[in-house]
């Protein structure tokens, strides 16, 4: 069946509703996850919750989103996990071939601009993963890296990615970024108080994202090395 | 749902299918700027029930989602028809209201007219003729439960009218997580505690495994004596527990413009309503 309009143009347009709509193979599927990623002064954390999920189901509890590149970086990658396994497979190639040619390990940012190029290679067929790379810079300061699925990027100080990310953006940018407030001294941020934000951020999203829960996953990355935090969540 | 457009004429046979037109070109506009049509909150839910020695307990999650956000954290679904029955819900949370308060005002009125109190089987055929002759686009699945002067009945009905009589049920988007619970465990003519335990167990399988159903347990037991509805029975997920501060002093949001009307009233009566912020 069909119906009528009349368009901007004058003509008629005719709008099709066939019932039905056959469904056709999508290359896609969306595991959830949220990563979260915060940069201070000698430091940077990057955070993940560890639930796996398809549809209304739960692939895995267990199943953390930050993987470590190097002794100073760490990447959070979110959204279709058959990309994000092989997309951190490629990385971990590129970072060898690197090393052996340069004989040095890549720093942050040479990193995120590699990711950009390797995103940007797929501009066609995308990889559907949202990434988050934290991490140190030349300097020993706190980096964060975020990049949309085909390779834009711009550093920052915090960002959140993932299927709670439009949950845990606006608070970051009122408690970290100070925005919206008015005579609040701007404390520059310490480890400790950053990553009793992220653990409250988290909580906060598991109650109402179904996709964010289980257990949260902090790497917290200083010149001493990546140190690893567990934090259970709901589990509902 | 009939048209009151048009009061006087004759209404006409069959189903109303004006409206489908309008609704294909209100998609195609909002589609071209960039829009979607408001899609109606389903509940996506767990809800069981069973028989056992001395009636039925019904049981159901309380997670409202709005697609993947959870819109509500403590919903109500399991609802009142009568004294004596009760219905969970499942599916459009508006048309399982709904539907729900239509069949316990209709049922109200004629066990009135017929001097008797309801049959859980009265609600059952009473709920399928409704949702038949909207052909699913009442999209409620409900589980019926009672016990009546005949004893206690379960009944499921489903959004296109279809129902099943059984003695276990359980439906929504965890019914699966639920069910798996249900035939493990069940066993006619149970006790009040083992049966209580088993559809905590069944609701909190599909609180856990399904990403639509979560937060606590409500549980309605029916029996001859009387109805215990249960709400809040059990609490498996627990909120975690946040380490910082995040109060705002007074000051933090800045004051633009700021503008006093003195109004002239006086206090004529006061009362105070608590807000449910749990």
């Amino acid at each position: 069946m069909f119906t009528q309009v009349y368009g901007d143009n004058g003509k008629m347009k005719e709008y099709h509703y066939t019932g039905p709509v056959e469904h056709r193979f999508s290359p896609y599927s969306f595991n959830g996850g949220t990563v979260l990623a915060v940069a201070g002064e000698d430091f940077a954390i990057v955070a993940s919750d560890t639930r796996l999920s398809e549809g209304y189901s739960i692939h895995s509890r267990d199943s953390p989103k930050c993987y470590k590149l190097t002794n100073t970086t760490v990447i959070g990658c979110s959204g279709f996990h058959g990309d994000c396994l092989t997309l951190t497979k490629i990385i971990d190639a590129r970072l060898k071939m690197y090393k052996h040619s340069n004989n040095k390990s890549m720093t942050s940012g040479a990193i995120a601009a590699t990711l950009s190029t390797i995103l940007y290679g797929r501009r066609f067929f995308p990889y559907y993963v949202y990434n988050i790379i934290g991490g140190l810079d030349e300097e020993g300061k706190g980096a964060v890296y975020s990049f949309d699925p085909v390779g834009s990027y711009q550093r920052g100080t915090y960002k959140a990615g993932g299927s709670a990310s439009a949950m845990l953006q606006p608070l970051l940018d009122n408690q970290i970024g100070f925005k919206n407030m008015e005579g609040v001294q701007h404390l520059p941020l310490n480890q400790e108080k950053a990553v009793q934000l992220v653990k409250d951020v988290f909580i906060s999203a598991a109650e109402r994202d179904v996709y964010t829960g289980d257990a949260l996953r902090i790497c917290i990355v200083t010149k001493e090395g990546i140190k690893e935090e567990t934090v259970p969540l709901r589990k509902d | 749902m009939l048209n009151n457009s048009r009061p006087c004429q004759p209404q006409s046979a069959g189903f109303s299918f004006e409206n489908t037109r309008r609704n294909a070109v209100l998609e195609g506009n909002l589609s071209e700027l960039g829009y979607s049509s408001p899609k109606a909150r389903k509940t996506g839910t767990t809800i069981a029930g069973i028989v056992f020695k001395d009636g039925v307990i019904l049981g159901a999650d309380t997670r409202a989602t709005d697609d993947m956000v959870v819109a509500d954290k403590n919903c109500m679904k399991i609802h009142y028809i009568a004294p004596n029955i009760y219905c969970c819900g499942a599916g459009v949370a508006a048309d399982a209201e709904v539907t729900t308060q239509m069949m316990s005002s209709n049922v109200g009125l004629h066990s009135l007219s017929t001097g008797r109190p309801p049959l859980v089987v009265t609600v059952t055929r009473q709920l399928k003729q409704m949702l038949f002759r909207y052909q699913g686009h009442i999209g409620s699945s409900l589980i019926v439960g009672g016990v009546d002067v005949t004893g206690a009945h379960l009944y499921s009905v489903y959004p296109h009218g279809s129902y099943d009589k059984l003695p276990f049920l359980t439906m929504g988007s965890g019914a699966g997580a639920a069910i798996s619970i249900f035939e493990d465990r069940y066993r006619p003519n149970m006790e009040l505690e083992e049966a209580k335990k088993l559809v905590r167990d069944a609701i909190a399988a599909g609180i856990f495994c399904d990403l639509g159903s979560g937060s606590n347990v409500d549980l309605c037991v029916i029996t001859q004596a009387g109805v215990q509805y249960l709400r809040g029975y059990d609490q498996p997920a627990q909120k975690g527990k946040r380490e910082g501060q995040y109060k705002y002093k007074p000051g933090t949001t800045a004051v633009l413009t700021k503008t006093v009307t003195p109004l002239p009233l006086d206090v004529v009566d006061e009362s105070i309503q608590l807000m449910d912020t749990q």
